[in-house]
């Protein structure tokens, strides 16, 4: 009898079940990424002194991202896995062409110019990392063993280094901490991660050394805004009075009154955050930090439907990088982090960051919706 | 360990996974909640004190912008300088009646209705307390009466500021180039602290190559103010430190007589004082005025020089491409006699053609009949095709390229203007990458009478003539004598040179046919040997912007101006102590004799005479 009703249940979903699934779109995943990206345009709207062409174009933009990640649902996750070492080997070089490039034009670089459009590999890269780990261990029991751990090692920090020299400190940050979540849900033993933080402790002071004028000024300014109150240090004051003022209800939509953020074009991307805080208040910084919660927790429940060891891995990666994402663009404007140039997923004016999150998405949608056994 | 003992325990990892995805989720909690804590002390605990901040009684940190360093010439002449400019600006949170002022004003002050409208849109863009321009650049009439009736205008204020002006205009256009508003995707590119406040940067020539030490650096006031915006007290200031001021190498005299005699033509007049190396005329003709561009150019005015069909933007002294002709026959002599592929004595036959071995295609001379048996200097001063189709066959294409490549050929030249380009000086490897062919014998010919594919820019040919004239010694072209700051005085890019080394006899035979060209009677510059008690040594150079086909006769008069051939001319003066090299190109002009030379005739005239007096 039991088994007759559930028997029954394969057999007559609903007619719309039907043909999401036949789109391979997440219900509740696409749902929660719609919303954000609605709150995306409420706030851009406001933050980018009520400009409809600011808004027309980040419409363009994530219409064109949702597509993508559509697109990527579609693909079957064995697909994935088969080109993980191809797609991570042309981010690789693509990486070095950028860095050629920028020292033949004698300047930073972080683009190829395509003609019609202008293509960054480090977001490539910020996919195919998490991809190629996880195609690599996937292949042996968990968790891994030392000389899989160096490997893994290895080919994180290939691509860590080559975006750190370009420079692009958040962005290398966000491939690090990508493919550490590989490592991290293979189940990489506590010891090591304590050891590793240790080490990382005890190199400070080199990393130090080797760090650019403006990435020392930057850290220097976090720890002591007051020393630089034009720049920087000015930047984070004034993000957290916006932040400050808004207390619990804010100032309503378009009620934003910290006009010093808005000489800066950061106030519609890397500290919108501060514009959205300002606003709608704490309640409404709330509102948007569970939305994100949510996000990540409907990413966690796809890792744990997962039957493949790949899947699992690669899923849960980009979950767990997505909330660092989020921290790390959170904690810089409400000044617990330093200021690395990291926007605020889904809600910042960009392109080439919602591409990305949303292709990220479209391989989690992928994974979801291809399951074998149901 | 082997990939084939290694059996997975699918029980035993999906739990290990689990445990990891809880474990996330509590790392994921944590920081969140940390997250909360500091929004919840931010805007709950300090909602007050940062409310005050923002609102009330608060301190604002306002950038003190640094006054912008003048540009002078040579002589001390003023070629950049910051004028006042008074615009009449509302702050909407101040006026009781917008209507009823605005329409108070446009009687008072005569202000035109679309002056009205453009503040009514500037006015919703903008910030609270923070005022728009109602007019732009108030005259002095409008200034005297606003001054009377301000009682009357709470909210309306007069706001000086410095504004860039260029008083030569476009006479010095390409050499000075001009300030502009800094947009967005610069604002990025810039030092966030020291361009905080400033509106305007360089955005060509001398002003965006010297951008940072014209800036100067900008101070900082902490300053008090009330919830109207207006200003309470002055808690604590750090001054500016004005920019730096520029002395060029520039004659700006001397650059206006260059300008006045290409009148007429589009082109380019370059000339290099021979004991420093530093520039004196750089013009490029048309120029443009660069003080619109200033306070932002109307897009029809923009649109109207860009569609201008004498592309007055385009800098043609730093830009320009043009087939050198005949004027690198002076490099090709010297090569010929520094690789001893020839003797100066040595006399060759000219027919009025050239004909490769074992090939019908006659290579021209310019002069049907041909010159008859020639030796260098005539071949120099009657610039004999023949003799350096010849002369480039026996040398051969790789020698001829390198031995130009060190007079500075086909590469930058280093001046300190941004944008210059490259030129080519076409070889071997060039031609088999960027066409696929093999380099054929008759290229090296008209290789050899600079026609083909070689390609200057006046720039190139004033250092390469100048190093001529200096005996080998190549020196980078400088515009930037020294920069004079409240620290001190510095050089620009300072004295850079290297040194080719050519046998003196072998410069003198070369000079020797160049002194001729203007001094003798067979010269092709003759005409400018008049009333003047110094030697010039010179070059024409015709350069074709029509390809001639076999046996067509090439007839002036009979095609159109735009077609006609470019006329160039290089010199220096005076012989026997170089002081000054001059190079002329005059798009269109037909003959380099008649009409490039008696402008570097001008120029070298003038230059000597004045400092003469000295």
């Amino acid at each position: 009898m039991k088994t007759e009703t559930r028997h029954e249940q394969f057999e007559a979903p609903s007619v719309l079940g039907t043909f999401l699934r036949k789109l391979h779109i997440d219900i509740p995943l696409f749902i929660g990424l719609l919303l954000a990206c609605i709150l995306s345009m409420i706030i851009l709207y406001s933050a980018g002194s009520q400009d409809m062409d600011v808004l027309i174009r980040q419409i363009g933009r994530v219409g064109l991202a949702f597509l993508l990640m559509i697109v990527l649902a579609h693909i079957d996750p064995y697909q994935f896995k088969r080109y993980a070492t191809i797609l991570f080997g042309i981010g690789i070089l693509l990486l070095i062409a950028v860095l050629i490039m920028g020292q033949i034009s004698m300047g930073a670089q972080r683009w190829l110019d395509l003609g019609f459009f202008r293509f960054q590999p480090s977001e490539m890269i910020k996919l195919t990392t998490p991809m190629m780990i996880a195609w690599y261990l996937a292949e042996y029991p968990m968790p891994p063993k030392s000389r899989q751990l160096f490997m893994a090692s290895v080919l994180i920090i290939v691509p860590t280094l080559l975006i750190a020299k370009q420079p692009d400190l958040g962005t290398a940050l966000l491939v690090a901490s990508s493919g550490a979540g590989v490592l991290f849900f293979a189940g990489l033993s506590w010891w090591i991660m304590g050891g590793v933080a240790a080490v990382l402790a005890a190199l400070t002071p080199i990393i130090w050394r080797f760090m650019h004028g403006y990435q020392r000024d930057r850290v220097l300014t976090f720890l002591n805004p007051e020393a630089d109150p034009l720049g920087r240090g000015y930047h984070i004051i004034q993000s957290k009075i916006a932040i400050g003022s808004g207390g619990i209800y804010g100032k309503g939509w378009l009620g934003s009154t910290q006009s010093e953020l808005e000489f800066l074009p950061e106030s519609s991307t890397d500290f919108i955050f501060a514009v959205f805080a300002e606003e709608f208040g704490l309640l409404g910084s709330l509102g948007l930090l569970t939305l994100y919660l949510l996000i990540i927790a409907r990413c966690f429940y796809i890792a744990s439907q997962t039957q493949d060891t790949f899947s699992r891995l690669l899923a849960s990666s980009l979950a767990f990088t997505f909330f660092v994402y989020v921290f790390v663009n959170v904690g810089m404007v409400i000044g617990v982090l330093p200021v690395v140039g990291v926007p605020l997923p889904l809600i910042s004016y960009g392109g080439t960051s919602i591409v990305t999150l949303l292709a990220g998405f479209g391989i989690l949608m992928s994974i979801h919706t291809h399951k074998k056994f149901r | 360990m082997s990939k084939l003992y290694a059996i997975k325990d699918h029980i035993l990892e999906k739990n290990l996974f689990v445990r990891r995805i809880v474990a996330a989720l509590i790392v994921i909690s944590l920081l969140t909640t940390g997250l909360i804590a500091r929004l919840v002390y931010l805007q709950i605990v300090g909602h007050e004190h940062y409310s005050s901040l923002a609102k009330d009684n608060s301190i604002k940190i306002v950038p003190l912008v640094p006054t912008r360093g003048m540009i002078y010439d040579r002589h001390g002449k003023v070629l950049a300088e910051n004028t006042p400019s008074y615009s009449l600006e509302i702050i909407p949170e101040q006026v009781a009646n917008m209507d009823d002022t605005l329409q108070r004003l446009q009687t008072l002050l005569d202000v035109s209705n679309e002056e009205i409208d453009q503040y009514q849109k500037l006015r919703k863009r903008q910030k609270r307390f923070v005022s728009s321009p109602l007019l732009l650049s108030m005259n002095d009439e409008q200034l005297a009466k606003f001054a009377v009736a301000r009682p009357y205008f709470p909210g309306v204020d007069i706001h000086r500021q410095l504004v860039r002006h260029y008083p030569y205009g476009d006479l010095a256009a390409h050499v000075v180039g001009y300030v502009g508003r800094i947009n967005e995707s610069e604002m990025k590119d810039l030092p966030l602290a020291e361009y905080r406040g400033s509106s305007h940067m360089g955005k060509l020539g001398i002003e965006l190559s010297y951008e940072n030490a014209l800036h100067g650096k900008t101070g900082y006031a902490e300053i008090e103010t009330n919830v109207q915006a207006r200003l309470l007290n002055t808690l604590n200031e750090v001054n500016p430190q004005p920019g730096a001021n520029l002395y060029l190498t520039l004659d700006i005299d001397l650059q206006k007589t260059a300008y006045d005699a290409l009148a007429g033509f589009n082109g380019a007049v370059v000339a290099i004082d021979l004991k420093t190396g530093g520039v004196l005329v750089f013009v490029s003709r048309p120029g443009f005025d660069p003080n619109p561009f200033v306070m932002g150019i109307s897009n029809e005015d923009y649109e109207a020089l860009q569609a201008n069909e004498n592309q007055p933007l385009y800098n043609r002294a730093l830009r320009g491409l043009y087939p050198p002709g005949s004027t690198v026959k002076p490099f090709v002599a010297l090569a010929g006699l520094e690789y001893e592929a020839i003797t100066a004595d040595q006399k060759l036959f000219c027919p009025g053609y050239y004909q490769l071995p074992g090939v019908t295609h006659k290579y021209r001379d310019w002069k049907k009949g041909g010159h008859g048996a020639v030796d260098m200097n005539q071949a120099i001063t009657e610039s004999c095709d023949v003799y350096f189709y010849r002369l480039a066959a026996t040398l051969g294409i790789d020698n001829m390229v390198s031995f130009m490549q060190k007079f500075g050929f086909g590469e930058k030249t280093g001046i300190d203007l941004v944008g210059e380009k490259t030129g080519l000086l076409p070889t071997r490897e060039w031609k088999r990458e960027k066409k696929n062919q093999a380099w054929y014998p008759g290229e090296t010919l008209i290789t050899g009478i600079g026609q083909g594919y070689l390609q200057v820019t006046p720039i190139q040919l004033a250092k390469a003539i100048a190093a001529l004239a200096n005996q080998g010694k190549v020196i980078t072209p400088f515009l930037v004598d020294k920069i004079v700051s409240a620290q001190g005085s510095s050089p620009g890019i300072g004295l850079n040179y290297n040194t080719v080394s050519v046998k003196t006899e072998n410069v003198n035979s070369v000079i020797a046919g160049m002194v001729n060209v203007v001094h003798s009677a067979r010269g092709t510059a003759k005409g400018i040997n008049k009333n003047i008690n110094y030697q010039i040594a010179g070059k024409t150079g015709t350069a074709q912007v029509l390809g001639i086909k076999q046996n067509a006769k090439y007839d002036e008069d009979s095609i159109d101006f735009k077609y006609r051939d470019h006329a160039l001319f290089v010199s220096f003066a005076p012989v026997d102590d170089p002081k000054i090299a001059v190079v002329v190109i005059a798009e269109n002009g037909g003959h380099g004799g008649s009409v490039a030379a008696p402008i570097a005739g001008q120029v070298i005239k003038q230059y000597l005479e004045d400092n003469h007096e000295n």
